[in-house]
């Protein structure tokens, strides 16, 4: 009876070398979100395009220009006057404008020497990309008001990611989606497939027990997903230079135990749904959705509504995402995030049961 | 003909208050093929899945290879094979591979299954597609194959669930034919159909009706009981009774 569960790994193993189209999606989606994440898409905001405003062009005036004009992140398009500040935002060919007051200097005189005075200089930014609109402000003051900055109340450090690279956080939300992806969709798909094309019927009347084909099951799956990973992990360090500080070994560990994880929920929606059609549905608009919207994948979860920053608690995802986050950037180790690593085992260990006892019930 | 292979007394299935199968009792014995007929609902189903070890009676009693239905499900197992209504092997597999696998699943050695499959290989003339994948081969050609498989490992009783659903007369009655061998060598095969010119290829035919089984005898002498042209004729005036429907 032990080379029966062989034999089965062997033909999941088949199924899935066969299945060429699967195997390429499995192995590209990784890679190709990694540098979309990681180069295309970005919450950085580069080359904004400024236009300028100036009555008078003094030498403050140039001079705070020119620290514009020098700055990586902007793009200064020259000077222009008040009636075309609409067109040109409207027309996009400026993002923002920066008007200087006709008696700039002596406001800002004034306003270093600590007397009441109105706004040296009006910033108008076209705000349809609130995002882009809220980093170009802060940009935009910061290097304005470079002159005074001697004398800044504020010193500033950005710790973990002092570059601000919006890669190093999307790594870990992309792990998080990307196992769910492999592993909790297709098990899905592949044990529902048998029940829809009958061949779950003859397994059943075999002597396997039950609970070997659905671990024979998930082997290979588990393999891909443990290749991917390491893909994953190779990509993140070398081409995109995420640090993995807090130690490669416990970010290994954690994501094979999330691994297990995606398996198990892969499993409860094969005992759900009927259909492979069904399976693809469930997998897709009930776990990635969330995991999408819930995870702090995408927005992070202190952004959410009460209400929704509540239902993400049960979203698995978050916690692993923000065990890695910390491990890969932060430099935590494992013991740092056990809080994070016992709720995404209680979970595991809540989903297999389930999906397990479902699974029994289902044969009687 | 004495040796009995399937023993089955008062079988009875309940689902809360539904009787699904009520009381049935029969003896199949070796080398027999044994027709299981009974309308959509009558109970075949629940009754062929109790002889299979995939449920549990509610009561009675029933021994299928020497194997107590009640508590030997596991063991019923592996003495029996199996063959479905649907197309039931692998078609992203060769024919090699699906033999290969089944073999595994029923704990025959390496060296017995190259043996087998050769075996069967040369029986079915499929040698020259040993590798070749089962979604490429001809229906009536995969549902042979799926007979050979489901007695790869020389089980004493062969279930056949509907086997020839949706094939063609000629390569029915070619299935038939590996039937009547796989019989002739002292298998037991167990089948239901819904085709009553098939029933009457049966060495015995048992007739279920509302869970019960209402006749049970070879063809010849149910003709003759009820005075009937053909087994369709039997299987009408058994049936016209049924109070379940679909």
């Amino acid at each position: 009876m032990k080379n029966n569960f062989l034999s089965f790994v062997k033909k999941e193993s088949l199924h899935i070398l066969r299945d060429r189209r699967t195997m390429l999606i499995v192995v590209l989606i990784p890679i190709v979100l990694m540098v979309l994440f990681g180069f295309a898409i970005s919450t950085e905001v580069n080359d904004i395009k400024v236009a300028a405003v100036a009555p008078d062009r003094t030498d403050g005036v140039r001079d705070a220009v020119e620290r514009l004009a020098r700055n990586d992140y902007f793009t200064f398009c020259g000077y222009t006057d008040n009636r075309s500040i609409d067109a040109l935002l409207r027309s996009g060919k400026t993002d923002a404008v920066v008007v200087f007051a006709a008696d700039f200097d002596r406001r800002m005189q004034s306003a270093a020497s600590g007397l009441p005075s109105s706004p040296a200089i009006q910033l108008i930014l076209d705000a349809s990309n609130v995002n882009t609109a809220g980093a170009a402000t802060a940009y935009l003051q910061g290097v304005l008001l470079g002159a005074e900055s001697q004398q800044s109340l504020f010193e500033t450090r950005m710790l973990f990611n002092p570059q601000m690279k919006s890669a190093f956080n999307f790594v870990p939300g992309i792990m998080g989606l990307i196992f769910i992806l492999v592993c909790a969709m297709m098990t899905s798909v592949s044990i529902v497939r048998e029940k829809e094309v009958g061949t779950m019927e003859v397994l059943l009347v075999s002597p396997v027990r039950p609970f070997k084909i659905i671990f024979a099951k998930m082997i290979p799956y588990f393999a891909i997903s443990c290749c991917v990973l390491i893909l994953i992990l190779l990509l993140a360090r070398y081409l995109l230079g995420v640090p993995m500080s807090g130690g490669v070994a416990g970010i290994f560990s954690l994501s094979l135990l999330y691994l297990v994880l995606s398996l198990s929920l892969g499993l409860l929606v094969s005992t759900i749904a009927r259909t492979q059609v069904a399976a693809l549905l469930i997998s897709a608009m009930v776990m990635m959705m969330p995991i999408l919207m819930l995870s702090g994948m995408l927005f992070p979860i202190e952004n959410l509504p009460k209400f929704f920053q509540t239902v993400s608690l049960l979203v698995p995802t978050r916690w692993y995402i923000d065990a890695v986050r910390k491990m890969m950037i932060q430099g935590a180790s494992v013991v740092e995030v056990w809080q994070d690593c016992v709720i995404l085992f209680c979970m595991t260990a809540l989903v297999l049961g389930v999906s397990l006892k479902k699974f029994n019930d289902k044969l009687e | 003909m004495s040796d009995i292979v399937i023993s089955v007394r008062n079988l009875t299935k309940c689902f809360g208050d539904f009787v699904a199968v009520d009381h049935i009792s029969f003896d199949v014995y070796r080398g027999e093929i044994f027709g299981f007929l009974g309308a959509n609902g009558a109970g075949k189903t629940t009754a062929m899945r109790m002889l299979c070890g995939l449920s549990f009676p509610t009561s009675g009693e029933g021994s299928v290879a020497g194997c107590d239905v009640q508590c030997e499900g596991e063991r019923i197992k592996r003495h029996i094979g199996y063959m479905s209504q649907r197309f039931s092997l692998y078609n992203d597999l060769s024919v090699w591979e699906n033999m290969d696998l089944f073999a595994g699943i029923y704990g025959l050695s390496k060296k017995e299954t190259a043996e087998r499959a050769a075996e069967l290989l040369a029986k079915l003339d499929f040698v020259s597609e040993r590798d070749t994948l089962v979604g490429a081969l001809p229906l009536g050609w995969k549902q042979k194959l799926s007979f050979a498989i489901a007695t790869i490992h020389r089980p004493e009783v062969v279930f056949l669930d509907e086997p020839t659903g949706g094939v063609d007369p000629v390569t029915r009655r070619q299935f038939w034919e590996m039937i009547y061998e796989a019989a002739d060598a002292g298998t037991t095969i167990f089948v239901t159909t819904h085709y009553m010119d098939e029933a009457e290829y049966c060495s015995r035919v048992s007739i279920m009706v509302d869970g019960v089984v209402r006749a049970l005898d070879t063809p010849a002498r149910l003709k003759q009981q009820f005075a009937a042209g053909s087994m369709d004729e039997v299987f009408r005036i058994l049936a016209r009774g049924a109070r379940r429907g679909e």
